[in-house]
């Protein structure tokens, strides 16, 4: 089969897992759009953040950036504190895009929270290159949050159709695939760890900084939880040597 | 605009960069043929769910369980999803189905 026969058959495959990103980007892509618009950022300004930063929340923070006094090094920090979450995605996706040659430094540059989402959950089809499927569930997204965005700047005014709620789709995929994810056995104590490790750092220490701490705290539980297990392994079972 | 154009180029700059590190260091900590230690491969599997439940908490983040609907919208709608889910066993049902009951439920549910 040729190279583009085989994208092709892989943008086919991989379009369904996007529908959801693509309702929740188009919907916040064009909010983003005309919030931008409202504070005085055209569209070049807009759809220029979009494409250089792809950081969705990050970028309705942005705009308080941008209507204050000048401040890059607070702008810095505060884009890394708000994007550590990314640092796990990461580590989740080593083995993933291991060996996927340039294309990999597309993936990672677009590996925001949707994008992971489905890539880490979804298995790639046995007769699609994963490589291109991959890539394709990557080019979508950051291409409908860009459409979006384009979108907002330019027509959102004139939208009358009240999309008010519409964004549930991402927090349903997010549900979907959280279920999907725990129906592996193993998989259920890092699910309900991840879920009341963050609730509680909500409750502790509120909207805008629980993320760093629920990290810190799903990592201990975690680690503990492995050390643990491999003890309990070991001494049931004397004869194995980090079997993996 | 309140900053001049070079001071909104720079912001967006330094925004894109602070992302770029939290996607990229752990790429460039485990380079490819690299090999890392045995817990990477462990965090490998844990990691997705502990933060699929995460982000579902990011989301809910901002809802206020003292306003005057006490967050109950994205409470019931978040359950449809579940049963819907559970039921049909396909992604999209339950996705549309939720976030058609959820526009529903912030339009017309009587507080």
């Amino acid at each position: 089969m040729n190279k583009t026969a085989e994208i092709k058959k892989a943008f086919r495959s991989a379009f369904p897992n996007t529908i959801p990103i693509l309702t929740g980007f188009l919907v916040l892509g064009m909010a983003y759009g005309v919030l931008m618009q409202v504070k005085g950022y055209g569209t070049l300004w807009s759809v220029l953040m979009s494409v250089m930063a792809f950081c969705g929340s990050m970028q309705f923070v942005a705009i308080t950036l941008l209507t204050t006094a000048f401040d890059p090094i607070q702008a810095f920090l505060l884009s890394i504190m708000v994007n550590a979450r990314h640092l796990f995605y990461g580590i989740s996706m080593l083995n993933k895009f291991k060996g996927l040659g340039k294309i990999k430094y597309f993936l990672i540059f677009g590996l925001c929270d949707e994008t992971f989402s489905i890539e880490s959950s979804v298995s790639v089809p046995e007769n699609i290159n994963k490589k291109y499927f991959y890539f394709a569930i990557s080019l979508l997204d950051y291409l409908y949050w860009i459409i979006g965005t384009l979108l907002g700047s330019i027509i959102g005014k004139f939208i009358k159709f009240d999309t008010n709620g519409l964004d549930f789709a991402l927090t349903a995929l997010f549900i979907v695939l959280f279920v999907e994810q725990i129906k592996s056995k193993e998989k259920i104590f890092p699910g309900v760890i991840g879920f009341f490790a963050a609730a509680a750092a909500l409750l502790l220490f509120g909207a805008d900084d629980f993320v760093i701490p629920a990290m810190v705290l799903i990592m201990a539980i975690l680690l503990v939880k492995n050390i643990s297990d491999k003890k309990s392994f070991s001494s049931e079972n004397e004869f194995s040597n980090h079997s993996e | 605009m309140y900053l001049t154009n070079v001071q909104t180029f720079i912001i967006i700059l330094v925004i894109a960069l602070g992302t770029m590190i939290t996607r990229f260091t752990p790429f460039l900590l485990f380079p490819d043929g690299k090999k890392y230690p045995r817990i990477i491969d462990y965090l490998g599997k844990v990691l997705p769910p502990a933060m699929m439940g995460l982000l579902i908490v990011y989301c809910f983040r901002n809802i206020s369980f003292v306003s005057v609907n006490h967050g109950l919208p994205e409470i019931l709608a978040a359950l449809i999803t579940l049963v819907l889910h559970l039921w049909k066993k396909n992604v999209l049902i339950s996705i549309c189905g939720a976030t058609a009951a959820y526009m529903i439920l912030i339009r017309f549910l009587p507080i």
